[in-house]
């Protein structure tokens, strides 16, 4: 019974797709189900992943950030030119940081106190990001990184687990904390639902929003540094239209985009979802964009489901009744 | 005298001194910059922008998006440059025809599937942005068309000049383009049924109220959308000749920027194509000048781009805001005054 009220949920049905989809990888493919493979398979979308976990935060506050794919190309492509400069990657680092937190903090800026809608804003910096990291590496290849610094990326740091995984799993951790059991992540969902009824109910909401913005642009630029230490090279178009990638897992998480409902575990499920869902389909030779028209499909899929399981359930206790 | 104009109208006249303002900007840094090339080469761009904005405006209005433009613009130009290769023969207006009618099945789908199965627009083209692409790429069988492979008449046609003012050719697809903005801005003025899509917008209780069939009226906006993405599919065929499967990636997002620089509300409601018309061409025309300033590198393209969406979205909506407050403040005078001209009767 528990099982069944269980199966009934977002979380529950996505929990179920998910086991099916890993049932066919396993038949498909021995290959499936070896260390190697799962590791793989975080690795190849690890920072889309992780900025999916901020973007969370973003949708359930009835925002949306469209700027992240450009803010991760400007960080790993400012990166790229400090280490050029001669300066110290670990200085670098820090100024990739500092120039996210910076971005976001732009982003937050006009639509928290300037209070213009956040779809045009950060469609604004999606477009200067990407400017400025252009303007940075020109059309350029920046290559050479110091060892350790592609190692970070590329090797693993606890036994077979690269530093990033566990970046993300601490990040989940953290993230989870503060969304589902933490005053700002109540916030979160209040400002969402209703920014009317929290501004009454004494929410700084202008700060709140400057603090998620601000998050997401330095989560972001970590993300596009890790981007740059896994593939060992930056480009101008380093992680061009990742934003769409991002905002599908959360949306097909059960993330409301109207804002306040959703939570960081339907996120992760539907992570792992289009994860195996995408390797699957490469173990069956199934090409990238048809790969993206598939998960697209489960993306309107996700919101219809649901929908036509209520009106059964409810027409079936009228009948009862 | 400014009070009295329409926020619409005062918009557009804000935009165009914009406009004004840029090309003077640019004349006095680089040097002949106004010459026949300049005009042809933004005409022939904006051809296709003027198009996809418009488009977007028309969903914009509405309370939509429609993030799928793109992928339905290289959808069409690849299916359009298929039949005609495969038929040379081919009468040019069926062409046209045929690309219109690809561009509104896409819309079709995405219509249905916001108004009638209400799952919130920017999830559906969201998804379907990578379901046409996807469609693309198993339709084309990973080939691509060729301008050899295209008949001259069509190849010669985003070139042919109509007419020549002074030296500045008037070129067919910019003309196409710029008569359909020009008919759909007439009719969104003028036709009830068009007016709906502001009804709907501005307030989709009042409008159902009001009688007005929302999904319906949702449902026309897409169709028409994809429709003008369509012809937008056919002129991109035209100008470029090749196609590829990534043809048009990116549209999506650059028509929504022409169309919020053109003024049009995001929440829907309000906007002209008008505006959407000059917002692509001021965004183009920025693109095509900084390339020449010596003074900066080309690269600095984009970042100036987003800074300049942002500034002009954000006085926009400071001068919109002073404006109301300014109207409002009139109207409380106004009424004030009234009580005691009752009282005098």
């Amino acid at each position: 019974m528990t099982l069944l009220r269980r199966l009934q949920s977002w979380e529950g049905f996505l929990l179920a797709a998910l086991l099916c989809i890993m049932v066919m990888n396993s038949i498909l493919s021995p290959q499936f189900l070896t260390v190697g493979n799962q590791i793989n398979l975080f690795q190849l979308s690890i920072e889309k992943i992780i900025v999916a976990l901020i973007m969370t935060f973003v949708i359930i506050n009835a925002e949306i950030d469209l700027s992240v794919g450009s803010m991760m190309g400007l960080s790993a492509c400012a990166f790229g030119w400090l280490f050029q400069q001669g300066v110290d990657p670990v200085l670098a680092i820090v100024i990739c940081l500092g120039i996210g937190a910076l971005g976001g903090a732009l982003n937050g800026w006009f639509i928290a106190r300037v209070g213009l809608p956040s779809l045009v804003v950060t469609l604004a910096t999606l477009i200067g990001f990407r400017g400025l990291a252009r303007v940075l590496v020109e059309d350029r290849g920046i290559t050479d990184f110091p060892d350790w610094f592609d190692a970070f990326g590329q090797q693993g740091l606890i036994g077979p687990i690269p530093f990033a995984l566990i970046a993300f799993v601490v990040l989940f951790v953290v993230l989870w904390v503060v969304l589902q059991r933490s005053g700002f992540g109540r916030k979160t969902y209040v400002i969402g639902t209703n920014r009317e009824v929290a501004i009454y109910a004494g929410i700084d909401t202008a700060r709140h929003k400057m603090i998620i913005f601000t998050a997401s642009g330095l989560i972001s630029a970590f993300a596009g540094l890790l981007f740059a230490a896994r593939v060992g090279a930056v480009r101008g178009d380093v992680a061009l239209g990742f934003e769409l990638d991002i905002i599908t897992m959360v949306l097909l998480g059960g993330v409301s985009i109207f804002g306040g409902t959703g939570s960081l575990m339907g996120t992760l499920l539907a992570i792992l979802i289009v994860l195996n869902l995408r390797n699957g389909m490469a173990l069956v030779n199934i090409t990238g964009h048809i790969q993206t028209g598939v998960v697209g499909m489960l993306l309107i899929a996700s919101v219809l489901v649901p929908r036509i399981d209520l009106g059964r359930l409810r027409r079936s206790k009228e009948e009862t009744a | 005298m400014l009070g009295r104009l329409s926020p619409q109208t005062l918009r557009i006249l804000a935009l165009l001194v914009v406009l004004a303002l840029v090309l003077a900007f640019f004349a006095s840094q680089v040097p002949n910059y106004f010459n026949a090339r300049l005009f042809n080469r933004i005409s022939s761009s904006v051809a296709i922008m003027a198009l996809i904005a418009t488009a977007q405006t028309l969903v914009i209005l509405t309370r939509n998006i429609d993030l799928s433009i793109g992928s339905v613009v290289g959808f069409t130009a690849f299916a359009t440059g298929n039949l005609v290769a495969g038929s040379p023969d081919i009468h040019p207006l069926v062409l046209v025809v045929y690309a219109m009618l690809v561009g509104a099945g896409f819309g079709l789908i995405n219509g249905v599937i916001v108004a009638y199965a209400r799952v919130p627009s920017i999830i559906v083209t969201l998804a379907t942005m990578a379901i046409f692409r996807s469609a693309l790429v198993e339709y084309s069988d990973a080939k691509s068309i060729t301008s050899s492979q295209l008949p001259q008449w069509l190849v010669q046609f985003p070139n042919t000049s109509l007419f020549e003012v002074g030296g500045v050719q008037f070129r067919a697809a910019f003309v196409t383009a710029v008569i359909v903005v020009l008919i759909v801005h007439v009719a969104l003025n003028r036709l009830r049924p068009a007016r709906r899509l502001y009804a709907v917008g501005s307030n989709p209780e009042a409008a159902e109220m009001a009688g007005i069939n929302l999904r319906l009226t949702v449902l026309s906006a897409f169709v028409m959308a994809g429709a003008l993405a369509g012809l937008a599919g056919f002129m991109f065929l035209a100008r470029f000749g090749n196609i590829t499967v990534v043809a048009g990636l990116g549209f999506e997002l650059k028509s929504v920027a022409a169309a919020v620089v053109g003024g049009v509300n995001i929440f829907g409601g309000s906007g002209t194509v008008l505006g959407a018309l000059i917002g692509a061409i001021l965004v183009d025309l920025i693109d095509t000048s900084l390339v020449r300033w010596a003074l900066v590198s080309e690269f600095w393209r984009e970042a100036v781009l987003g800074a300049l969406i942002l500034t002009a979205v954000a006085v926009d909506a400071i001068l919109m805001r002073r404006l109301i407050r300014m109207r409002i403040a009139r109207e409380k005078e106004r009424l004030a005054a009234l009580p005691q001209t009752e009282a005098v009767e």
